[in-house]
């Protein structure tokens, strides 16, 4: 039987523990800013489910902690994301994914930029210039359908 | 010191506000000056300044027409028109009538997204442009009709802005595909053909072209992108030659090294100074740089406004007033309204 998916055997890999956010040692003061770093941008990205299978990017690879860039101070996060197969046509699916649930959770004045693993993808100039396109990203997020097939990939999973 | 002062900010869009145009028949006579904005809110707000207290303020609100983002905004020379481009593939013309906005005629047939609008000197032509790749020219009738007269095929991209040259009936249009295109009509029967493409090869940008502005004189004209840098080109007369042909565009200059993020609005004013407005959140004014080398005029960095919003900045454009009045508009929602302080 020829299968309709774009990789139907994906390697599945374990889950990285999570690690509790590490407490500042001096006396904790709420009013103080927090810097967002790697570990957070991550935590935020890593349960996002894969647009073809029941994984999460984590188990899949697609994204790591080291895959994460982020400057807290010059308000500058870039994530770079590893599609499982080189043709794969859920890529700017993926990146669209990563790039919502980012502007969802991040304080507006990050800058993000999202762009695909150097050499793991066929069209990968093609990918990282839609991803970071705003305007092109403005308009899918409009499109009923593609916001489903998001909203679905970032829905929280209960297992 | 030269200074760029904010005189005010302006909060009313619930969303990004994509792009801005002065009304051109306004800021002389005593007629106070008014713009439009548009948003991803689906709505268009027009601006009106007191002449009292200087300021501006929203009279009208244009909604429930667009279904989607309006993208860019136009008024037509006489000031009396506005026509609104949306991601609901529909561009809509608004006539003021007493003060009321009324929506008098809805342009359709682009398959997606209208992304930039723009009328000619005359008012007589309209030209749209949208993410299939297509630039729609329209002739203005009596009655607020208007009939497609060309569809223009060229880029091999989403189209990102239409530009009518400020006196001839040339039109430029910039894209995703990193070209700029110039369309004339050779034949006068309105054969409209690609005269001249300004890509890689000529100097051109590396990335999507996001905007274009002439300078008043129409013999130059400034391009910006993604490829975060500025670009000027040069013509002789105007773009015609005196037979009646067309003169083509040349490379001028490129500017590099003054934005570090997608440069998405530049805009020349008439007394020679073009803004830029970028996804840095920064403004830069540039002008003719009188003391540079004898190969022809170069230009410098007059000015620089770090954090001149919270976010990227989506357009900037200089006001048809007597004094240098420049608004920026944000994915931060608001507006600002800056003087040029010399």
């Amino acid at each position: 039987m020829v299968s309709g998916l774009i990789n139907a055997n994906p390697v599945i890999y374990e889950r990285k523990e999570r690690r509790a956010r590490t407490t500042p040692s001096a006396p904790h003061d709420e009013y103080a800013v927090e810097p967002i770093d790697q570990q957070e941008i991550f935590d935020h990205i890593r349960d996002i489910k894969d647009p073809e299978h029941p994984y999460s990017l984590e188990e899949l690879k697609v994204i790591t902690e080291e895959a994460v860039e982020v400057d807290d101070q010059r308000n500058y996060v870039r994530v770079t994301f590893t599609p499982t197969v080189e043709h794969c046509s859920m890529a700017t699916i993926i990146g669209l994914c990563l790039r919502v649930k980012l502007m969802r959770s991040l304080p507006l004045r990050y800058k993000v930029d999202i762009r695909v693993a150097p050499g793991s993808h066929a069209t990968e100039a093609a990918v990282n210039k839609q991803l970071n396109d705003k305007e092109r990203v403005a308009a899918a997020l409009e499109n009923p359908n593609l916001l489903d097939m998001v909203d679905e990939c970032l829905a929280p999973s209960y297992d | 010191m030269t200074e760029l002062k904010e005189i005010q900010r302006l909060e009313g869009h619930t969303d990004r506000v994509w792009s801005l145009d002065w009304n051109p028949a306004t800021g002389h006579a005593g007629i106070p000056l008014v713009f439009a904005s548009c948003s991803g809110d689906k709505t268009v707000r027009i601006w009106e300044q007191n002449l009292s207290t200087r300021l501006w303020a929203c009279k009208a609100v244009l909604e429930e027409t667009h279904t989607r983002t309006v993208r860019s905004c136009a008024w037509s020379p006489s000031g009396k028109l506005l026509a609104t481009a949306s991601f609901d593939a529909t561009t809509a013309i608004w006539e003021n009538i007493g003060g009321d906005f009324e929506c008098v005629s809805t342009l359709e047939g682009h398959e997606n997204e209208v992304k930039s609008v723009c009328w000619n000197a005359s008012g007589t032509l309209l030209a749209t442009c949208s993410r299939d790749k297509s630039v729609w020219i329209w002739e203005v009738l009596p009655g607020n009709e208007f009939e497609c007269v060309s569809v223009l095929q060229g880029h091999a991209q989403d189209v990102k802005m239409v530009k009518w040259h400020p006196t001839e009936d040339i039109l430029f249009s910039c894209s995703y595909d990193n070209t700029v295109k110039v369309w004339a009509d050779e034949g006068d029967s309105d054969d409209w053909q690609c005269v001249q493409s300004l890509g890689e090869p000529n100097n051109g940008h590396t990335s999507t072209v996001w905007a274009i502005s002439f300078n008043a004189g129409g013999d130059k004209m400034v391009t910006c992108s993604d490829d975060l840098t500025l670009k000027v080109w040069e013509t002789e007369n105007k773009g015609m030659q005196s037979g009646g042909g067309f003169a083509p565009w040349r490379h001028l200059c490129t500017l590099t090294g003054y934005h570090d993020r997608t440069i998405f609005s530049v805009h020349w004013s008439r007394e020679g100074i073009f803004a830029s407005g970028a996804a840095d959140n920064s403004i830069r004014l540039f002008v003719d740089d009188n003391e540079s080398q004898v190969d022809g005029p170069l230009y410098k960095l007059l000015l620089k406004k770090e954090k001149a919003h919270d976010m990227d900045i989506n357009s900037v454009q200089w006001s048809p007033g007597e004094k240098p009045i420049l608004a920026s508009a944000s994915d931060d929602g608001t507006i600002k309204v800056w003087e040029l302080i010399p």
